[in-house]
């Protein structure tokens, strides 16, 4: 175990009846950096950060949050975790002052004048009923019960889901303004890759239930490049060349994701009379919709 | 200071930054010695990591269209030509790069695309 490192996960393998959730997942979360956790609904994005929390054992591999691990150890490691789950599953008889007093109960180093702070901040009454909530005042709740007790690791998952724009602009705003007063260490999982982007320092990619890619933001915009490759004639199938991945197109003109090897597609595609006609830099979007699309390729290549 | 980011623009948020403060000095809407936005703050305004703001605010330092003073906050820098020739020509370039882009696509020759940019320049006046 690094001491740079909050999460070491190793060979991490979960299946649930025949279907694997998780396979041989590898890797790390650095101290004080804003981790995103990205892939489709079911890519096992929820599954993973179960398995940080405790609540569920790996069957293969090892998890191990700030040096411990959590299903042997979980109130060391609950302790030192704020965490928002994707269903908020709250009381919801209770009024927002009692679920506050409530959750204080659950961790020592709760902090009651900054979960007031928060609660301004956040505009909640003391008063109002858990049930009578929106889904943005619910995930601001839940947000607020997160943070309270200034923990060193904040889980996310998905916070921003099923909101309107607006409510998500608070919510990632309040996130933000979290990681700028402390930095601590934040995961956050999320299928909106446009937020993920703005937001994150490090990115996973999962992708039914393989790690497709782990590595700083910035690295991986920088050694993709989005590509649109003109054809003497219209290709009869997806084409194909090496180092190009998530073909889309039609006609002449396709566009691909090229991943590093940009000098021997260029060579490739002129021994093929094609040109690149355009080159840019991609959004994470563009990314991780080529590797999935290639992902999804291989593996149904594999299986047929 | 009004920004706007895009994930879809090409150009890495940090940059787009950079580039919007420079054009604010340019156009005269932030003056020398007029303060920045605290980075924590328009992190927040703008839905990035506060880490791409501080990236973008070192780069302006560097290139000293802006100046850091110690516990107050970051200003835009005095007597110093807003625009230096290398960055004016940055920004060119990256205009003429669409602009060439576009007329290879149609077909238009170099010289042509000179002569339009000409008569534009006349039309102008």
């Amino acid at each position: 175990m690094s001491e740079n490192n909050v999460v070491e996960i190793r060979g991490l393998t979960r299946r649930f009846w025949r279907k694997t959730a998780l396979a041989d997942v590898t890797l790390n979360i650095p101290r004080g950096v804003v981790f995103g956790l990205v892939g489709e609904n079911g890519a096992g994005k929820t599954t993973l950060i179960k398995h940080l929390l405790g609540l569920l054992k790996a069957q293969r591999g090892t998890v191990s949050v700030f040096g411990l691990n959590p299903v042997d150890d979980p109130i060391r490691v609950l302790a030192q975790i704020g965490y928002l789950s994707e269903s908020r599953e709250m009381p919801d008889w209770m009024r927002i002052g009692q679920f506050m007093s409530y959750s204080q109960a659950f961790f020592p180093k709760w902090d009651a004048t900054y979960a007031d702070q928060l609660r301004e901040m956040f505009e909640l009454a003391k008063g109002q009923r858990i049930k009578s909530l929106s889904r943005g005042q619910r995930a601001r709740v839940g947000l607020l019960a997160a943070l309270a007790h200034r923990p060193d690791f904040l889980v996310l998952d998905e916070p921003s889901s099923g909101l309107d724009p607006i409510v998500r602009r608070d919510i990632l705003s309040a996130i933000i303004r979290t990681v700028a007063d402390e930095g601590r260490t934040i995961l956050f999982s999320s299928h909106l890759l446009d937020e993920v982007e703005r937001v994150a320092d490090q990115v996973a990619m999962l992708h039914l239930g393989r790690l497709v890619m782990s590595a700083p933001l910035d690295q991986i915009l920088d050694e993709h490049h989005l590509l649109t490759v003109r054809f003497p004639n219209p290709p009869a199938t997806t084409p194909t060349l090496p180092g190009g991945l998530g073909w889309s197109g039609e006609g002449r003109e396709w566009t691909c994701v090229c991943n590093g090897e940009l000098e021997r597609l260029r060579t490739e595609a002129a021994s093929a009379g094609a040109s690149i006609v355009e080159e840019r830099r991609p959004s994470l979007e563009d990314v991780f919709l080529a590797r999935a699309r290639a992902a999804t390729t291989q593996q149904q290549g594999s299986e047929s | 200071m009004q920004l706007h980011v895009s994930t879809n623009d090409g150009v890495p948020i940090y940059q787009q930054v950079a580039a919007q403060v420079k054009y604010l000095v340019a156009s005269g809407r932030l003056k020398q010695g007029d303060q920045l936005l605290p980075v924590r703050k328009l992190a927040e305004q703008l839905i990035v990591n506060p880490n791409t703001v501080a990236r973008a605010y070192r780069e302006l330092e560097s290139e000293g269209v802006v100046e850091s003073r110690r516990g107050s906050g970051v200003f835009v820098a005095e007597g110093v030509s807003p625009l230096a020739k290398r960055e004016q020509n940055k920004i060119l370039n990256e205009r003429i790069d669409t602009l060439l882009a576009e007329a290879a696509h149609m077909n238009v020759e170099l010289e042509t695309v000179i002569k339009l940019v000409r008569q534009r320049s006349q039309q102008m006046r």
